[in-house]
């Protein structure tokens, strides 16, 4: 690979486990992405994927190994890298605009409060929350807020942006408006943004890679997809692309089953080449002869 | 009809109750004995027309309203209008009040941030916590060699534990999630510190503050009822040495009013800093 942004090296994280000895969560992890790529990494619960976003964040630390983002070693979190939490954790006593002008003087601390007050409008604005400003987070819905969440982690102009399930916790409804949006704000921007979800579809849609986790304890990385579907897609008519159902089978497959037997089938697995696939159409089956088209149908409905 | 008017009809009812049995259980039954006029003066109402010795709701009202008008007249240590008596409280209690916020903000902070200073300090605050603030009475005397001064230390002393237990555990109970979003802007400790963990802790550090100023109003009639001079409480003491209970009576409401609308002061703020979630 040429271009690794984000490269993570060899990451291990142990916890110390009551009989003196530890569990380890997950051991020599490898896995980079590419400066503009939407990564989604899906695995069940307790393969570790949060703790990967939290070390990636530097919120958390690796027991061993290196992350690596535009070729420095992380120490720490860093406005660099901007995350977008599950439950929002917007600061409840702070408007929307003061949410978002409290990331924009964290980051420019020297800026004067008019010119915070408009960068950050024209982040709410961006995440169609006009209007809304001066509301506090208690007075907003579920999907309104995670939008205050995105327009905060946007504002500070991060070079990755970090998802940890940002919209598990909302309906149907919201969670396709606001996919779109976020694909829309990726797209125009370039972001480099890595998420983490248990949603297929929402992967589907959002991601150009997608990192598939075995279960855990000693969860590994088992294959990395990439997407086949076309970077002009609409959330109406995904589902109608022939690789579609090649793609959604083929990740789903593997958190149905193979998920849990990795660990067992592949030996030979080396974890610094993870295999890349690229689900695509296979090969036409003929499932049944086809039909003699009858040319004139009216005599033979007569007949 | 709304609740609160309603609420406000059964207070009022209450109130008459209770003023009518106070009334009727403290007037003149009418005739007493006949005795020597000259010895029936020197017994008073209480011997001649039957009076009880406890005074009716009249005689307290009218002497509330002599105090009313004349609330600051100073004639002399042992006859001091009631406002000045108050205020010598009201000033004390504000002092101690506001030394003891002063040391249990910052401390409760250092406590609820560091888990060390939290398990080093533990012992020492469990064994002063529940100490009577009026035992130290005599060691503070010794040592400050000054008994207004020591009535503001025992204020201090008795204040001091609920709200540095209540910043410490506001501090320390503070989201994860809020020190996330801070950590990952990567905002400095004081900035954290002002920024973030004080409006979350702020609800519960103002509870804090709010019960110790109910003690603290508790404590310093006690103290100045040891201490003397002046004072609420050394006025309750002074006329129950005068066996005027009238006096007493009207101390004693005046007391529970002050204590009402000091609570509320501090009510009225803690509504400030709490937000919804």
């Amino acid at each position: 690979m040429t271009d690794r942004f984000i490269s993570i090296e060899a990451i291990a994280r142990r916890y110390p486990a009551a009989g003196g000895g530890s569990t380890t969560i997950f051991e020599n992890l490898w896995l980079s992405m590419a400066r503009g790529e939407f990564g989604c990494v899906i695995g069940h619960s307790g393969c570790g994927k949060t703790t990967v976003l939290n070390i990636l964040a530097g919120l958390d630390e690796p027991s061993e190994g290196t992350v690596i983002v535009d070729g420095q070693a992380i120490d720490g979190t860093s406005l660099d890298r901007a995350v977008i939490f599950q439950s929002h954790a917007l600061l409840p006593w702070r408007t929307v605009l003061g949410n978002v002008a409290y990331a924009v003087s964290s980051k420019w601390r020297k800026w004067d409060r008019a010119r915070v007050k408009a960068h950050a409008q024209k982040f709410i604005d961006l995440v169609g929350l006009a209007g809304a400003e001066h509301k506090y987070p208690s007075e907003l819905s579920g999907g309104m807020k995670q939008r205050v969440g995105i327009a905060r982690a946007l504002s500070i102009t991060p070079k990755i942006m970090l998802m940890d399930e940002p919209f598990s916790a909302l309906d149907a409804l919201t969670r396709g408006t606001l996919q779109d949006e976020v694909r829309r704000i990726c797209l125009e921007t370039g972001q480099t943004t890595f998420m983490i979800t248990h949603d297929v579809d929402e992967a589907i849609f959002l991601a150009d890679k997608i990192f598939l986790m075995t279960n855990g304890p000693g969860a590994v990385l088992a294959e990395i997809v990439e997407n086949p579907l076309p970077k002009e897609r609409g959330r109406i008519d995904l589902h109608r692309h022939p690789y579609y159902y090649a793609l959604r089978n083929h990740i789903v497959d593997f958190l149905v089953s193979r998920s849990r037997s990795f660990a067992s089938d592949v030996t030979d697995r080396d974890p610094r080449h993870v295999p890349t696939v690229r689900p695509g159409v296979g090969e036409p089956v003929i499932v049944s002869p086809p039909r003699v088209v009858d040319p004139n149908p009216a005599q033979s409905a007569a007949r | 009809m709304p609740l609160r008017l309603r609420a406000a009809i059964v207070s009022l009812v209450l109130l008459a109750v209770f003023l009518g049995a106070w009334h009727l259980a403290t007037r003149s039954t009418g005739t007493a004995a006949s005795m020597s006029p000259e010895y029936a003066r020197l017994m008073g109402l209480t011997a001649t027309q039957g009076k009880s010795a406890m005074p009716g709701p009249l005689d307290v009202g009218a002497k509330l309203w002599e105090h009313l008008k004349r609330p600051f007249y100073d004639n002399g240590p042992n006859d001091k209008g009631l406002g000045i008596q108050l205020a010598y409280s009201i000033g004390r209690v504000g002092l101690g009040y506001l030394i003891a916020v002063v040391v249990a903000i910052p401390l409760g902070f250092l406590i609820g941030m560091s888990p060390l200073i939290s398990k080093a300090l533990d012992p020492f605050i469990q064994v002063l916590k529940p100490i009577s603030p009026l035992a130290w009475m005599p060691l503070a005397l010794y040592t400050i060699k000054d008994s207004s001064v020591s009535a503001i230390f025992v204020i201090f002393i008795c204040s001091v534990w609920p709200m540095l237990l209540n910043t410490a555990f506001g501090v320390a109970g503070v989201r994860k999630e809020w020190i996330n979003v801070a950590r990952t802007l990567e905002v400095g400790t004081v900035r954290r510190a002002f920024t973030v963990i004080l409006p979350a802790a702020a609800p519960t550090i103002l509870t804090g503050m709010r019960i110790s100023i109910g003690i603290a109003w508790l404590v310093i009639v006690a103290a100045e009822m040891l201490v003397g001079g002046t004072g609420i409480g050394y006025f309750v003491w002074n006329e129950w040495n005068n066996l005027s209970i009238t006096n007493v009576i009207i101390a004693i409401l005046l007391i529970g009013i002050v204590g009402m609308l000091l609570d509320q002061v501090l009510a009225r703020i803690t509504r400030l800093v709490t937000f919804p979630e």
